[in-house]
Formats: C-alpha cells, sequence, structure tokens
C-alpha cells in the first residue's frame, strides 16, 4: 500500500455524470495517490467505465471536480490536452490506428506533440516493443496481430508518452481466454515498477494479486473500498457480497 | 458513314474541346474538393451559424439542377454586379468553373463526412487520450481514414463533374460538346461527330478509373482482424 507521504495524483471530488436525464455517477469521491494500483470492480452498468473515462475528461464531467497533479481538469482554462499527455490510457478495444504500422502507432503522438525528434520517437518505440514482447511486429499493421498482441501494442503507444498515470478501461475484456494473460502480465510490470494505475477489470484474480486498493462500484457511486484482502475475503457491504459471489 | 472526314477536320477543333473540358474537370475538382472540406467541417462544427451556412448551402445546390446554376452564375449575377460596375463582361471559362467548383463542392462535402463518421469513435478517443488537439486528432488520425472509405464516391464524384462539364456549353463554355455543335451545325455529320465525343469522354473516364484502381489498392491495409 502507498504511504501517506506519497503524493496525491487524482483528487475525485462530488463527481456527478449525466447521460442526457440519466444520473450515471452520483457522487463519486476518490483519492488516488502516486505509485498507487487501484482497480475498479462492479457489475456493468454500475459507472466505473464512465468514473475512468472523467479521469482524463473523455466523458464532461456534470459537476464535481477532478484534480490530476494539481491541475483542476473540472477547469474549462485548464488545457487539458496537456494534462491528457501524462495520462495514458487503454481501451477495451484496442483503438490502434488501422492505417499506420505498429511502430508509427507508438511514434505519432511523441512525434506529433514535438515530445521527442523522430529518431528519438523510433529508438523509444523500440524500446517499449522489446518490452511488451512484440519486437518483430513493429512493421507489421494493426490488423496482422491477435488481440493480445494488439493490446500489448496499445500499452507501449500510451507508455510512448512518458505518462505517470495509466488508465486501463477493461483491457481485457475483449480478448480470447488464452490472451488474457500475455496483457495482464505487462500490466504487472507496470504495477511493479511504480506506475500509478487506475483499472476497470473483470479480472478478479489480477485486482487480489496486483492492486494496492479495490473500489467496488454499485449504482454509480463507490459502495465499499479497501484492500484486496478486505474486499475480497470480507466484504461488508450486501452488495459487494452479493456481486463477489457471483463472479468469483 | 463518314469518320474519316470527322477526323481530318473536326478533330483539331474537338481535341482543343477535349483540353477544355479535362482543364475545367480538373481545376473544378480540386476547388471543390476544398470547398467541400470546408463545409463539411462546417457542418460538423459545434457552432449553430456555421452548421447552417453549410446546411443551406448543400440544400440549395442539391435542390436546385446544375443548369439553372449555371445560367444563374453567367447571365443572372452578372447582370446584378453591372448595375454597379456596367463594364463588367462575364467570361464564359469562369462562370463554368465557379458553376462546376461550388456543385462539385457541396456533394463532396457530403461524401467527406460520410467518410469521417463511418471512422469509429475509438479512434478519436485513442488520439485525444494521447494529448493531440482536436484539429491534430482530424487531421492525424480521422481524416487519413475517412478518405479511405471515401474513395469509391469520391472517385463517383469526379467522373459526374467531369460528364457535368458538357452542361455548361448552354452558356457557350468551348468545351467538347460546344465544339462539336458547332461542327455538326454547318456539316450535319451528327452520328460521326457525337460517336467520338462519347469515345472521348469513356476515355478520359477509363483513365480515371485506373487511376482510382491504384489508389485504393494503394491505400488498403491489413485490415482483416483490425481493431474494431
Amino acid at each position: 500500500m502507498a504511504s501517506d507521504s506519497r503524493k496525491e495524483k487524482i483528487i475525485v471530488k462530488n463527481l456527478h455524470k449525466y447521460f442526457d436525464k440519466n444520473e450515471v455517477l452520483k457522487g463519486v469521491d476518490a483519492v488516488i495517490t502516486e505509485g498507487e494500483v487501484v482497480c475498479v470492480i462492479g457489475p456493468s452498468g454500475s459507472g466505473k467505465s464512465t468514473f475512468l473515462r472523467c479521469l482524463n475528461k473523455l466523458e464532461e464531467l456534470t459537476s464535481g471536480t477532478i484534480i490530476i497533479d494539481d491541475y483542476d481538469i473540472s477547469d474549462k482554462k485548464v488545457n487539458i490536452n496537456k494534462v491528457r499527455e501524462n495520462i495514458g490510457m487503454v481501451f477495451q478495444q484496442f483503438n490502434l490506428f488501422p492505417n499506420m504500422t505498429v511502430l508509427k502507432n507508438i511514434m505519432m503522438a511523441p512525434v506529433e506533440l514535438k515530445k521527442m525528434t523522430k529518431e528519438e520517437a523510433e529508438k523509444k518505440a523500440k524500446e517499449l516493443l522489446e518490452r511488451v514482447g512484440l519486437s518483430e511486429k513493429a512493421a507489421a499493421y494493426p490488423g496482422e496481430l491477435s488481440g493480445g498482441q494488439q493490446q500489448r501494442v496499445a500499452i507501449a503507444r500510451a507508455l510512448a508518452m512518458n505518462p505517470d498515470i495509466m488508465l486501463f478501461d477493461e483491457p481485457t475484456s475483449a480478448l480470447d481466454p488464452e490472451m488474457v494473460g500475455e496483457v495482464l502480465d505487462v500490466m504487472k510490470e507496470l504495477a511493479a515498477e511504480g506506475m500509478t494505475m487506475v483499472v476497470v477489470t473483470h479480472e478478479m484474480g489480477f485486482a487480489r494479486e496486483v492492486a494496492d486498493r479495490v473500489l467496488f462500484m454499485a449504482d454509480g457511486g463507490i459502495v465499499e473500498e479497501g484492500t484486496p484482502k478486505e474486499i475480497f475475503d470480507n466484504p461488508q457491504n450486501e452488495r459487494t457480497q452479493d456481486f463477489l459471489k457471483k463472479v468469483l | 458513314m463518314d469518320f474519316s472526314r470527322v477526323f481530318s477536320e473536326a478533330m483539331p477543333l474537338l481535341l482543343d474541346g477535349l483540353k477544355m473540358t479535362v482543364i475545367a474537370s480538373l481545376v473544378s475538382i480540386l476547388i471543390g474538393m476544398v470547398i467541400g472540406l470546408l463545409v463539411c467541417l462546417m457542418k460538423m462544427s459545434k457552432n449553430v451559424v456555421l452548421r447552417a451556412i453549410a446546411g443551406v448551402y448543400i440544400w440549395i445546390i442539391r435542390g436546385t439542377p446544375m443548369i439553372v446554376q449555371a445560367l444563374i452564375v453567367f447571365f443572372g449575377i452578372p447582370q446584378l454586379i453591372q448595375l454597379a460596375a456596367p463594364d463588367f463582361r462575364s467570361n464564359a471559362i469562369t462562370a463554368g468553373i465557379i458553376t462546376l467548383s461550388i456543385n462539385a463542392g457541396a456533394y463532396l462535402a457530403e461524401i467527406y463526412r460520410g467518410g469521417i463518421m463511418a471512422v469509429p469513435k475509438g479512434q478519436t478517443e485513442a488520439a485525444r487520450s494521447l494529448g493531440l488537439s482536436k484539429s491534430k486528432t482530424m487531421i492525424k488520425v480521422v481524416l487519413p481514414q475517412a478518405l479511405k472509405f471515401s474513395v469509391p464516391s469520391l472517385v463517383n464524384q469526379f467522373i459526374i463533374t467531369i460528364k457535368d462539364t458538357s452542361i455548361l456549353t448552354v452558356i457557350g463554355m468551348a468545351e467538347v460538346v460546344n465544339v462539336a455543335q458547332q461542327y455538326v451545325g454547318s456539316t450535319f455529320v451528327y452520328f460521326e461527330t457525337y460517336s467520338v465525343v462519347a469515345l472521348m469522354y469513356l476515355a478520359i473516364i477509363s483513365i480515371l478509373m485506373i487511376i482510382s484502381n491504384y489508389i485504393e489498392k494503394k491505400l488498403k491495409y491489413e485490415e482483416k482482424k483490425s481493431g474494431k
């Protein structure tokens, strides 16, 4: 668990989100500290993906405050693009750019945003590909890769910007079962290196093993939170107990 | 049949007309592509005024025949301008290219829009999550993919624009049909002359189709199992 002296990376205060008249998030509060790995679990429709997508403002907040690294992203004057450069995101459907090679996918953002020269970005991309075990796929197009490989490239692409927060939105839900492991392994390594991670997942094994803290969401709010041990072995809330009984 | 007469007498004239047809088409397609992109982006913008302007433009152009548009541009509007500048003379080539461009622009705008809408939302989200601005996302991620989706419809529109140049004979632009009409007016070799004109169109459009097939092949990347 993260010690108290560590910096608060993400502070969410009273976050509300409506889709039209439908209230999806009903006042969420959370604090995530540097280096912490937080897994968000809960039944579908509980608002966990929406919560995650609010953290880099892919969803506009209806009301409430989100502070990322001292930047209040609920403030319209804050340049969200700058803040996003420090927040990597990995999607359920990978969302690789199909018209670019694997290498170009990874290099594109650092080069376009003038964070690196082309040479630096290429070097970085190759390092990242080696790290996710796909060096030999640099010249391939996303369509030529398996789902697991695509997701590993997507992680490498997000890491290319040197973010210090990584958001994962059900990263293994679209994968064939035999490919889940290779993606989770990359994520475990990342967690071990001290990356601040927020992971929306249905992989309870991963949450139990890797998370510092587990948030259980239901009906648009965080119903219960604690260490994996607390949540999985001794859940207090009835909703949590009910959910875990169904998925474990 | 008197094809040999058409070839010896009319060919130089017809080739001049053909040159005009090709140049007017090319220039109009290029201008139309720029107009189309602007109008498309206006129509997709959050700004209500821009959206309304684009909508009205597309509505009027698509809702009126091009022959009427050509007559208005060549005869109608100059009359208005002459109220202020009596010496103003309209020019058939300029009026023709303006008509073709604004016409192609309206249709191309909708073709681009269809292409942009066909790019999955996840592509935009991925680019934005990396820190790319809205416009950079559009230019670097969305438009290249949208263009690929649009190629068949774009080529279709280019073909229509090439053939539509023939309508401009009504304002006296010296394109190939206009030249042919003048020639048969004095010689009466209708069948041969117009057959040659038809073959000329067929030849240009065939070349365009060969080029477009090549481009389509070039743009085809591996997408068998591509991320949705």
